[in-house]
């Protein structure tokens, strides 16, 4: 925890309420995103029992599985869900879009977007898509034809929920702690209900009294997908058996009641999450987004187009495990994502780039000298290089050769030549390169002029080239040679401890 | 019993052996200040000699610098390759050599029987290939790193030391956790997850650490594979040319590491940000204390005494903000020579004398960052005469709060020892030497 958000967190408790720690918004909400509470059953990992879904407020949509240790009730839950997830989807398969980039391609104009209401709903969804995407059509236990298909859907969003700067599967109580601080842990900051408290309390209540309420399962039962245990016990058991009890005396309206008792029991576990899902959607939609969230969202489009394209074209299925080209591939990008990603931020929020300028990472301050139009004639051609001289309070770790990036200027290299204090200020001689244009003399505006305050850093949210790995039937003999080619088989869908 | 230089001369002897019978490789866990390097050259010349070219692999451009300048000057006859990015200005020592050349391209070093370059570089270095490579500092590659680089090599020689830092990873991910090939372990774990045929050699003597220390080192952090120390304790000294006045806390501790080669600086208890004033000031004030009382060490390599100058000390942290912050106060007092660093920075340096700033001092908890094994090995194997240790009171009562809780998961080796137990083992031994100041 930085300085800055203990800071943030003091202040919580101080003044009862949940703190802004951004002063712009860092993710991307959709205009119809689909949010998706699901319930598990106690006791068994990946067992659904409930889930509200629904793209609007008031078109929530329940579904439950009454018997949730029936494997064939547990995939016709999948196929109710999947017929809601891939109609959702489809909407988006229609408008595209042409990218100008150095080879023009299209895209899908927009993109779905997924909404948990944390990293644990996240973590059902991938078990869910991984129980899916390997089943048969056809054959001895086969499921409905969109099952295996929602199963690939599940899982490309479980694994964009991976990549940092990704905006398509958010889970909710994440995206808000990451724009307030609340005076709780991080831990606490895991249960939706408690976190709201803080952040938007209910008129007449402090942050602090509605968290301290939030907490009490009755009032405010658990965003999922565990379910609380006093309710399990006495609530749901007797419901479930009441239904199983139904069904073995014959069914008929009995039954059915006992499916509507279990229904209602279940819709009122969800209920108060679903609400609050939808303030939290309307508290971020109200931040200002920051100048990096539709390019970001932007990624998000390419890869929506991308696995869309491979469900056109027949793709085989995510595969269980990676291989050791891929995972290595993989950790790279994300790696060159997450670093891009900070320094978005950073270059986007001065309250972020606060926390690099307590640790020396960046700096603010005044020009106090600029020679816009020095020219550097040493090498074998002449060319712009003007210094200009920062004066700054902050603390400063560059050294000498370092490269900074300035927020206001991104393309633009400044190179630090020396770093002298001034008085009890600290004086940082500055050598600029590149974002002025072709002449020897710079464009208006692209050399900071005296006076003007500006800001540099010690990362740049400029492209960086991913690595090269080798092909994977190249694969080394340090990393186990080749793996076999993948052949669809029965065998996928089982799991290792089944 | 065998004397220290006849069993690392056995130990090498076996090794070179091992590599000559090789199949694919053979992997050389090396304890701190053991000669790792000079194991690496004597195996570079002894290949180029045989006839066989051979690619050597560092982590970083530091490192390969000095394994080039020490080749270099060990084998003036030897042609040798530096292969190096664009950028890459060739430091003093390796560009006073004749027989080094550096270049940006392999086709250009053709020739050469001995080739050097960082990680990073050999990965780009298109499609030659050499029968033999060195990997030095294998345990802080990660595995995609040599997964990039083993195309260009038939077999090779693994070295580093085991009870590092382990590479890490800004992503947070337990996506490959118990895969044989996850992308986050180092490289000799994923080499002998696939290869468990490759035969692992232990090199048994530090030349750096003055006995007290290995004892310590050896049993907190290596407890399986203990080494001993290359000297006796009586041919490591340390004195001062300058009495102290009085006695003061800073005085007793130096005395203290100067008579016994540790010193605990222990400090009031108080939970403290991770900036913990009192702590930096002690940690500043220790170090200039050090040089004004003029220290003289006498060893093996020095025995008529060689004096300890700012450029022989260091102080070692855990995080960037604390080293920043002792850096600040110490070119204050005109010492902006002494290294300051976190145990990342130091990682394979070595100094007379080292400043530890505990990782635990002054904290609530003990998170797996702290406890880190690697990272309290580093800080206190750096040093060949003294290491004092600065801390707040109350870490073994911190560590009794915060057992161990990582959990744990199928198919992934245990790593022995765990940083818990050997943060509890280097504390219940430095109580002897514990100097309370107030």
């Amino acid at each position: 925890m930085s300085t800055l958000t203990a800071l943030a967190k003091a202040l919580a408790v101080e003044r009862g309420a949940a703190q802004p720690c951004c002063a712009v918004r860092h993710v991307h909400v959709s205009e119809r995103p689909l949010v998706f509470v699901p319930l598990a059953m106690a006791g068994e990992a990946g067992a659904p029992l409930a889930a509200m879904i629904g793209d609007h407020p008031q078109a929530a949509r329940l579904l439950t599985v009454p018997e949730p240790r029936d494997r064939d009730q547990r995939f016709a839950f999948a196929a109710e869900l999947a017929a809601i997830i891939l109609d959702y989807i489809r909407c988006y398969l229609g408008r595209e879009e042409m990218v100008n980039a150095r080879e023009p391609r299209v895209r899908f104009a927009d993109a779905p977007q997924l909404l948990l209401p944390n990293p644990a709903g996240v973590a059902f969804t991938r078990l869910l898509g991984r129980s899916t995407r390997f089943r048969r059509t056809e054959g001895p236990y086969a499921v409905p034809e969109n099952v295996p298909l929602l199963g690939r859907w599940l899982t490309f969003f479980a694994e964009r929920a991976e990549v940092p700067p990704s905006s398509l599967t958010l889970p909710v109580t994440q995206a808000l702690a990451l724009h307030w601080a609340t005076g709780q842990s991080p831990l606490e900051d895991l249960n939706l209900g408690v976190l709201l408290g803080w952040i938007d309390p209910p008129p007449g209540l402090t942050g602090a009294q509605a968290a301290a309420r939030a907490q009490d399962p009755v009032r405010c039962p658990p965003a999922g997908p565990a379910t609380d245990p006093t309710f399990d016990n006495e609530v749901l058991e007797p419901r479930l058996l009441a239904v199983r009890t139904a069904r073995a005396t014959g069914g008929g309206r009995a039954g059915q009641r006992a499916k509507d008792a279990l229904a209602q029991a279940l819709a009122s576990q969800l209920a108060p999450t679903w609400t609050l899902m939808w303030r939290a959607v309307e508290l971020l939609r109200a931040l200002p987004p920051g100048a990096h969230v539709s390019s970001r969202w932007d990624a998000d489009k390419d890869a929506f187009t991308w696995h869309a394209a491979q469900i056109r074209d027949g793709g085989p299925p995510q595969p269980r495990r990676d291989s050791a080209v891929s995972a290595a591939r993989r950790l790279a990008g994300l790696e060159k994502a997450q670093a891009e990603y900070a320094a978005q931020r950073a270059f986007d929020d001065p309250l972020v780039m606060a926390e690099h300028r307590m640790t020396g990472e960046a700096f603010v301050g005044a020009v106090t000298a600029a020679e816009p139009d020095r020219v550097d004639a040493t090498g074998r051609r002449r060319v712009l290089r003007p210094r200009v001289t920062v004066e700054t309070d902050d603390v400063v770790l560059a050294v000498p050769g370092t490269v900074l990036t300035s927020p206001a200027r991104p393309s633009q290299q400044a190179r630090v030549v020396s770093v002298a204090p001034a008085g009890d200020r600290t004086a940082v001689l500055l050598q600029l390169r590149g974002g002025m244009g072709r002449a020897l003399t710079p464009e208006p505006g692209s050399v900071p002029e005296t006076g003007e305050a500006v800001c540099y850093a010690t990362f740049g949210d400029g492209f960086q080239r991913l690595p090269d790995f080798p092909a994977p039937e190249d694969t080394p003999w340090t990393h186990g040679g080749p793996p076999q080619p993948y052949v669809p088989s029965d065998d996928d869908a089982g799991e290792a401890w089944s | 019993m065998t004397s220290a230089a006849g069993l690392a001369a056995r130990a090498t002897e076996e090794i070179m052996g091992d590599l000559a019978a090789a199949e694919r490789g053979v992997v050389v866990d090396s304890p701190p200040g053991a000669g790792k390097s000079t194991l690496v050259l004597a195996a570079a010349s002894r290949l180029a000699g045989a006839g066989e070219p051979v690619m050597v692999v560092a982590q970083t451009n530091e490192q390969v610098d000095d394994l080039t300048d020490r080749l270099a000057a060990d084998r003036p006859a030897l042609r040798i390759g530096r292969l190096a990015a664009g950028d890459y200005v060739p430091s003093a020592r390796v560009a006073r050599h004749p027989n080094v050349t550096v270049a940006t391209s392999a086709a250009d070093l053709a020739g050469c029987p001995v080739v050097t370059g960082t990680a990073h570089k050999w990965a780009l270095a298109g499609d030659a290939t050499w029968p033999w490579a060195i990997v030095d500092e294998a345990y802080q590659m990660r595995s995609d790193l040599l997964l990039r680089v083993a195309g260009r090599f038939g077999r090779a020689l693994f070295v580093g030391d085991p009870g590092q830092l382990d590479p890490f990873s800004v992503v947070q991910t337990e996506r490959w956790t118990g895969l044989t090939w996850d992308p986050m372990q180092s490289a000799v774990s994923v080499l002998l997850r696939h290869n468990p045929g490759i035969a692992v050699r232990r090199l048994p003597v530090s030349w750096r650490l003055p006995e007290p220390a290995a004892e310590l080192v050896s049993e907190a952090f290596y407890p399986f594979t203990g080494f001993r120390s290359g000297s006796r304790a009586e041919q490591r000294r340390m004195t001062f040319s300058a009495a102290s006045f009085g006695k003061n806390a800073y005085d007793l501790s130096l005395e203290t590491a100067a008579g016994s080669g540790w010193a605990l600086h222990e400090l009031p208890a108080r939970h403290t940000v991770r900036t913990d004033q009192g702590a930096v000031a002690a940690c500043a004030a220790l170090t200039a204390r050090l040089l004004q009382r003029g220290p003289v060490v006498y060893s093996e390599r020095s025995e008529a005494g060689a004096p300890v100058t700012a450029d022989r000390v260091a102080v070692g942290t855990a995080h960037r903000d604390q080293a920043q912050a002792i850096r600040a106060r110490l070119r204050a007092d005109g010492l902006a020579a002494v290294t300051v660093d976190t145990a990342n920075g130091l990682q394979g340096r070595e100094f007379d004398v080292v400043i530890v700033l505990h990782p635990l001092s002054g904290r609530r908890d003990a998170t797996a960052f702290h406890l880190e094994a690697g990272r309290l090995c580093v800080l206190t194997s750096r040093h060949r005469h003294a290491c004092i240790v600065v801390a707040r009171a109350g870490i073994p009562e911190l560590l009794d709060a915060h057992p161990s809780a990582e959990p744990v998961h199928l198919n992934v080796p245990v790593k022995f020892p765990d940083g818990w137990e050997a943060n509890q083992s280097v504390m219940a031994r430095l109580k002897q030497w514990k100097v309370k100041a107030p």
